[in-house]
């Protein structure tokens, strides 16, 4: 069924078969392995292969008076399991709903025609026999760890993703997107003492599972002698992975729509945006952050995919190239997420979304490791990553959430113990203007929002006021 | 009512046939097929122009096989017997690969076969029928009413309509075809003080129901009118509230925003394969550890929670299981204490709880993922000759009455959680006065279950939910009810927010 057509067919022919003023088609072509164990011993696994065929149809306005250049309509659907013999269906049910929708706030033209130079290429896969070596070194790992009495659990997941997008403009892009990532979980034998790593990985090739259990039947030791602490504000070691999980919200939360709106953290007093504005405020460090779909580890794609219209972006620009973007300069906030509709109406740089994100403390991401920080505190807290984040307050962008799986204390350079966990309530913005220290730049993978969003690379963070709100006894 | 037709044209018994044909000859001690097509529209409206429309349907089918002890599972898209029969043999080739990783035999909780069923959920007008034009067109009226409001500066409307067609067959004989329909509005206003640039939002707290379009086209299940009638006075109010001031206060909570505590602190809590670990690197685990079924005192005397994928309207409402289960209602909170938990055939046989039976727990969120253990439709439960909300507010000298969930953030064991709301009122002496703003409420589970003074009665019970619980590795997402009274806690944390971000 449809493993007999092409996705670059499948694309061809809903184009031939639009009636639509304007039609963009993706076809994204997915297959993904997974394995899941807790206990010691595996609980779910799968492999699974899919293909959907998206048919964005555009119909230029028809209502309205005559005059005005009367705005197109969009109109969005998306269907797996499609086939030669099940197209025209979905392509009249686009039409359809572009006619139903009426006209769109972010209607444009569609973007130029260009073709990917690999358009011909047939998608990439992967299957089980990713884990072909990983699956029996995790089963050693999991031997070792009955062994010592302690318990592992954990996931992981390999997936590729090829997406063809074409459009009656001409466009024929191809992007092939491998995502992976293992996260493993320490525990004692009662539960007690509990560590966690993230690892973020294209293949599998360059994850040694051993080596991260090692690491944190370190931090399990680490965790022998227990120290309570109060709620209370705490100068805090951030490590890459906790600053990437406050980091990736405040992107989410970089609409410039909603900036323009007046409703968000961004926002100017009495209209307009922060756009010049300092947010180092008295922190000696001035951050730079950043996407670059060519940054090097963490590519992706370098166009615009966009499946639905919203603050973020926009169905009409499918297609718009990306490059590098700065979001905060040395300091200075300089872009916010456009799409060409609401650039041109803030009369702002055209800065569409980018699947990664990049934050430097010094130029080139440059400074300390996370072990020199260490060592270069008197007394403080070290975090192994946040969880459970949600938005508290968004014209301050609060965030509330836990610490998890080891906040260790440090005195005189050394870890001594670990610290009970705790709520927490903070703003990604308001923590750039005291950041303390940065350290060097690495990629890594954020607990709380990796399967949404992979591709990250942080620095470390010296925090001197971590606004610990509460105590949490969970550990 | 009966199954969408182009669902039940589908040759489900001859990929049945196929697949279980072939996992029975390659030698799985249990094998089922899943097939399934999941449409889903989501229409989202800002200032009353159509922001975004997007139709989806999602459609496939999966083997799932325990083959010599492991799991083993596959999905795919092609609806072939072909395909059918491939799948059943990945499942087998991905049971051989994780063998390594097992340590468990897997055995199943026995269950009655029920041979050929059908169940389709309880709704009036399928949202699918409806053209979407007169979708557009109402909430677009609903939002420019909003928007001829004074200090409306911005209105979102959004609409989400979800249709869930499946059938399972197994080994043991089930082949069951369902089929169910829940719909989700709301709208959010937007004000913004242009001179000190504060802005601040309201939403209406109509629920999402396991019901079609007519919802949303009388006031028989839920106000609007009246509901769209006082959200622009609120709002404005809101604005110009005074920030509450930090402290302890005694809270009257409405259904709109204890559903919600109810979920993170009990929901979440009481699913037994949280309390076993399987969730332990991810969603987390649960202080309520099997050990202390029967004994935990959970809340006060008057908590009363059980758990059903049984009513009517509800969003975990369904006939069967993901592993073929009849689906029941059941205890697990019994005048303050922790008697049950959710639970799947693995888990129950495992435990030997439930008498080592299954309560149909058991959910996966489309055919390419395998199912889990996935929430109940889990519910405080009203005293019968209870209280009014106003009655319950009357017993308070000095505390706020909140209403409408925003907000929320729970530990990874479930003890200490922080939620805030659409909006609080300050009561003093018994009676409602005007809003206070910033607010948030801190505290752990037990203890805030445990200074539960009073339930209301069933007049203040409303069933609200939520499309979008998350669980479990790859992610799903489930839809969930939580029905609730009004409830009276006494001396609980409130925080100011503005004060938590040092301003």
């Amino acid at each position: 069924m449809t493993a007999s057509v092409s996705p670059q067919e499948l694309v061809e022919r809903a184009l031939e078969l639009s009636r639509a003023d304007g039609a963009v088609v993706i076809v994204d072509a997915a297959t993904d392995a997974n394995l899941r164990w807790a206990n010691n011993t595996l609980t779910t696994n799968g492999v699974s292969a899919g293909q959907s065929v998206t048919v964005i149809s555009v119909k230029n306005g028809t209502v309205g008076a005559a005059k005005t250049q009367p705005k197109a309509g969009a109109g969005v659907v998306g269907r797996s399991g499609v086939d030669l013999s099940t197209l025209e269906d979905l392509v009249r049910a686009s039409e359809k709903a572009a006619e139903d929708a009426g006209p769109a706030d972010d209607a444009n033209e569609l973007i130029p025609g260009r073709v990917s130079a690999d358009w011909d290429a047939a998608p990439e896969e992967t299957g089980i026999s990713v884990f072909g070596s990983f699956a029996p070194a995790l089963g050693e790992a999991l031997e070792a760890a009955r062994a010592e009495g302690s318990l592992l659990f954990g996931y992981a997941e390999h997936s590729l993703s090829t997406q063809y997008l074409g459009s009656s403009t001409g466009l024929r892009l191809r992007h092939v997107q491998p995502t992976g990532s293992v996260q493993l979980n320490a525990k004692s034998g009662d539960r007690s003492r509990s560590a966690w790593a993230g690892v973020p990985t294209a293949d599998f090739a360059d994850v040694d599972i051993v080596a991260v259990g090692r690491d944190l039947a370190r931090r399990l030791d680490w965790a022998k002698r227990k120290i309570d602490l109060p709620a209370g504000r705490y100068p805090t070691l951030m490590p890459p992975t906790a600053v990437a999980d406050l980091m990736i919200y405040a992107f989410w939360s970089a609409s410039l729509r909603d900036a323009k709106d007046g409703r968000s953290v961004f926002s100017k007093t009495g209209g307009g945006v922060k756009f010049g504005e300092s947010v180092s405020g008295t922190s000696p460090v001035k951050v730079t952050m950043r996407s670059d779909p060519a940054a090097p580890g963490l590519e992706c794609a370098p166009y615009v995919e966009a499946y639905s219209s919203d603050a973020f972006q926009s169905v009409f620009d499918n297609g718009l190239e990306l490059g590098p973007t700065d979001w905060i300069r040395d300091g200075v906030l300089t872009s916010l997420v456009a799409t060409r509709r609401t650039a041109a109406a803030a009369q702002a740089p055209l800065t569409p979304p980018v699947d990664n994100l990049i934050l430097e403390g010094a130029p080139g991401g440059t400074g300390p490791s996370l072990a020199d920080m260490v060592a270069s505190t008197d007394d403080g807290l070290l975090l192994t990553c946040l969880w459970y984040i949600r938005e508290v307050d968004p014209q301050t962008l609060l965030l509330t959430g836990l610490t998890r799986d080891g906040v260790y204390k440090v005195e005189g350079g050394e870890v001594v113990g670990e610290v009970n966990n705790f709520r927490f309530n903070e703003s990604p913005v308001a923590l750039l203007s005291r950041i303390a220290e940065a350290g060097r730049t690495e990629r890594t993978y954020s607990r709380e929002w990796g399967e949404n969003f992979n591709r990250t690379a942080m620095p470390a963070l010296r925090v001197p006021d971590f606004n610990m709100s509460s105590v949490s006894q969970a550990s | 009512m009966t199954v969408d037709e182009s669902f039940t044209a589908l040759p489900l018994a001859d990929l049945a046939e196929a697949a279980l044909a072939r996992a029975r000859e390659l030698g799985a001690e249990h094998a089922d097929l899943r097939v399934e097509t999941v449409r889903s529209q989501l229409i989202n409206l800002r200032d009353g122009h159509v922001d975004g429309v997007a139709d989806a349907s999602d459609s496939g089918l999966s083997v799932r096989v325990v083959y010599d002890g492991t799991w083993g599972f596959a999905a795919g898209v092609a609806l072939t017997p072909e395909n059918a029969a491939l799948l059943a043999e990945r499942a087998v080739e991905v049971a051989r690969v994780s063998q390594p990783v097992n340590a468990e035999p897997v055995v199943l909780a026995p269950e009655p076969v029920h041979g050929e069923r059908v169940w389709v959920s309880a709704f009036d007008v399928n949202p699918f029928d409806v053209p979407d034009t007169e979708k557009i067109a109402h909430f677009r009226a609903w939002s420019e009413r909003l928007l001829r409001h004074r200090g409306v500066a911005h209105v979102d409307a959004d609409f989400q309509a979800v249709q869930e067609c499946k059938y399972f067959a197994d080994l043991a004989g089930n082949r069951l075809t369902q089929q169910r329909v829940r719909t989700e509005g709301g709208l959010t206003a937007v004000t913004v003080d242009e001179e000190t640039g504060a802005f601040e939002t309201m939403r209406t707290t109509a629920p999402p129901v396991g019901r079609g379009w007519e919802f949303f086209t009388s006031n028989a299940h839920f106000d609007w009118d009246a509901e769209l009638d006082a959200l622009p006075g609120l709002l404005r109010d809101k604005l110009a509230a005074p920030s509450v001031e930090p402290g302890e206060y005694d809270l009257v909570i409405h259904p709109s925003n204890l559903w919600l505590t109810i979920h993170e602190s009990i929901g979440h809590a009481t699913e037994l394969d949280r309390a076993l670990g399987y969730e332990a690197a991810y969603a987390g685990t649960s202080f309520a550890t099997l050990d202390k079924l029967g004994t935990l005192r959970y809340g006060s005397p008057v908590m009363n929670v059980t758990g059903d994928r049984v009513v009517e309207h509800g969003l975990g409402t369904v006939g069967f299981d993901d592993e073929g289960v009849q689906t029941q209602r059941w205890d697990i909170i019994k005048d303050g204490v922790l008697v049950g938990y959710q639970l799947d055939r693995r888990i129950a046989q495992l435990k030997g709880l439930n008498g080592g039976r299954s309560n149909g727990c058991a959910f996966a969120d489309s055919a390419s993922h395998v199912p889990i253990q996935r929430m109940a439709n889990v519910s405080l439960q009203p005293a019968p000759d209870g209280p009014s909300t106003d009655e319950l507010i009357s017993r308070v000298r000095r505390g706020l009455y909140i209403v409408g969930h925003k907000s929320w953030s729970i530990d990874m064991q479930r003890y200490n959680f922080q939620f805030t709301g659409q909006r609080a009122f300050l009561i003093e002496d018994g009676e409602i006065k005007g809003q206070v703003k910033d607010f948030a409420y801190q505290a752990t589970t037990t203890d805030f279950w445990g200074a539960m003074e009073a339930v209301g009665g069933p007049q203040t019970y409303v069933l609200d939910g939520s499309f979008q619980c998350g669980k479990g590795q790859p992610g799903q997402v489930a839809p969930v009810s939580h029905g609730a009274p009004s409830a009276l806690f006494r001396g609980i944390r409130i925080l100011n927010t503005v004060q938590e971000a040092g301003q």
